[in-house]
């Protein structure tokens, strides 16, 4: 579903990725761990196309087509969605309104009718209790005044109401207390453990693991995947450290 | 300023930012004469925002006791001007909530002097313009607190968005008081649309347009928020915003 190909990538010029590799098939979810500045979130950042995360060698292919000949708008459209590490604070806009004008793009991008206000509300309502999360929440302003766990939450309200095919989670884990976190994990599995759907996890730590387990393992190190194992690898990083394993 | 007057240049610091050739076209400037009388309230909303030049020069006068709320969307396709001078009674409020939108070779600008003449008057003047291109949007604003007039209470919030560095905001909030028990606040900003906000956005699936369109709406909301006609000033702010992406 998700192949990339000896992927590299700069940021400011500096090289960040340098010849990452690893495939993601459908049905299945995968970790990735590594220390600071191995270039996880650059991995996270470069998939969905932030401005200023440039490719300069590497392919992704994408359930068939070459992700990097999409706009961000087209790779939503696609069905890639990014869960980011620090939402974005949106003063003025509305979850509820910028949600619905996201689905309804992405369904326009891919021939489909448009949900009405109805038809939406519903499905926020029920995504928003999935995640345990008061729909009054999402008549705010786009995470403005949201503490960190709720900002990790509406990430993943946002997720359920857009259905991706394909979701790559920067560090959804951190800022979480253990009941949230627990609601989280539950969360990614109702919404993403599908035979046709795929998730790359970007984490610290192996507690998210406890709740979403992983197919595969990697452990992300100067910008390449270093290691590949099973869940017991995430375990056996927790005990032993980075520089012990990989 | 009299009908008679002379075409200003620009050493007169009323018109240092304004188009003096689209001026003169229609010069002079015809006043209109606003009364709010003791202990009533009044509303108005202007929206210029047809082909030709346009300059209007409105003289409020709110007695005591009395509320006016003027609204304006500034954004006419060559020159837009719009001076307001309004003079507070006791106890008197004034609010002006305006939006200048242009993305063309165009001067737009808004001119106040708001005069708190007598005790514990309230005036809130919010200031939200959107500049692309060429585009320049100029706001100067007087507020003046005479002596004796305790207990004013004075607010100008002034932000410009530029689009494009191309496009120029001139923004000046003044204040002249000369009474000792006041609260003025003022506060102008000047700047782009948030890059990680708009990735955001489109990770989401909007486009750039949409993207950029949904946070000029929230930029300029607070100009209309609370206006009797909140709805159709908003929807022909949002139409304009759309053309200009």
């Amino acid at each position: 579903m998700l192949t990339i190909s000896n992927l590299q990538a700069t940021v400011a010029d500096k090289p960040i990725l340098k010849g990452l590799s690893l495939t993601v098939n459908a049905g299945e979810i995968h970790a990735i761990m590594g220390p600071n500045g191995a270039g996880k979130s650059t991995l996270g950042y470069t998939l969905g196309g932030r401005p200023g995360y440039n490719v300069t060698g590497g392919s992704v292919d994408f359930d068939g087509q070459d992700l990097f000949e999409l706009e961000p708008y087209e790779r939503a459209a696609a069905g890639l969605f990014l869960g980011f590490q620090y939402p974005v604070e949106i003063p003025g806009v509305s979850f509820v309104q910028f949600l619905r004008e996201a689905a309804n793009a992405q369904r326009r991008g891919r021939g489909e009718e448009p949900l009405s206000g109805g038809e939406f509300l519903k499905l926020a309502k029920e995504k928003a209790a999935l995640l345990r999360m008061d729909m009054d929440m999402l008549k705010r302003p786009v995470n403005v005044g949201f503490s960190g766990g709720e900002k990790k939450r509406a990430e993943m309200v946002q997720m359920g109401i857009l259905d991706p095919k394909f979701a790559v989670l920067d560090e959804t884990d951190s800022g979480l207390d253990i009941d949230a976190l627990r609601i989280v994990g539950e969360g990614i599995n109702a919404i993403m453990r599908k035979p046709n759907k795929g998730v790359l996890l970007i984490t610290h730590y192996q507690r998210l693991l406890d709740y979403v387990k992983p197919d595969k393992v990697h452990v992300l190190a100067g910008g390449r995947i270093v290691k590949t194992g099973g869940p017991e690898l995430a375990l056996q990083l927790e005990e032993e450290g980075y520089e012990a394993v990989a | 300023m009299s009908e008679l007057a002379p075409l200003p240049t620009r050493k007169s610091e009323a018109f240092r930012y304004s188009d003096i050739d689209a001026l003169a076209g229609v010069w002079p400037i015809a006043r209109e004469e606003l009364l709010v009388p003791t202990g009533q309230s009044t509303s108005l909303s202007v929206v210029e925002q047809g082909e030709g030049a346009v300059a209007r020069h409105l003289v409020i006068e709110v007695e005591a006791g009395a509320a006016f709320d003027l609204r304006i969307l500034n954004a006419g396709n060559v020159f837009g001007r719009i001076a307001v001078e309004a003079r507070l009674g006791e106890g008197a409020s004034f609010t002006l909530g305006a939006a200048q939108l242009g993305s063309g070779p165009q001067t737009l600008e808004i001119v106040t002097e708001v005069s708190h003449d007598a005790p514990n008057a309230v005036s809130r003047q919010v200031i939200r313009s959107v500049l692309g291109n060429q585009a320049t949007g100029t706001y100067l604003g007087k507020v003046a607190v005479a002596r004796g007039s305790d207990g004013t209470d004075a607010e100008q919030s002034v932000r410009a968005m530029l689009l494009d560095r191309t496009a120029t905001a001139n923004a000046k909030p003044e204040l002249e008081i000369y009474a000792d028990d006041v609260k003025c606040a003022h506060g102008c900003a000047v700047g782009e649309l948030d890059a990680m906000g708009l990735f955001y956005l489109q990770s989401r699936g909007l486009t750039p347009p949409e993207a950029k369109r949904l946070m000029l709406q929230a930029f300029i909301a607070e100009a209309f928020t609370g206006a009797a006609d909140e709805e159709r000033l908003t929807e022909a702010a949002l139409a304009r915003l759309e053309a200009m992406l």
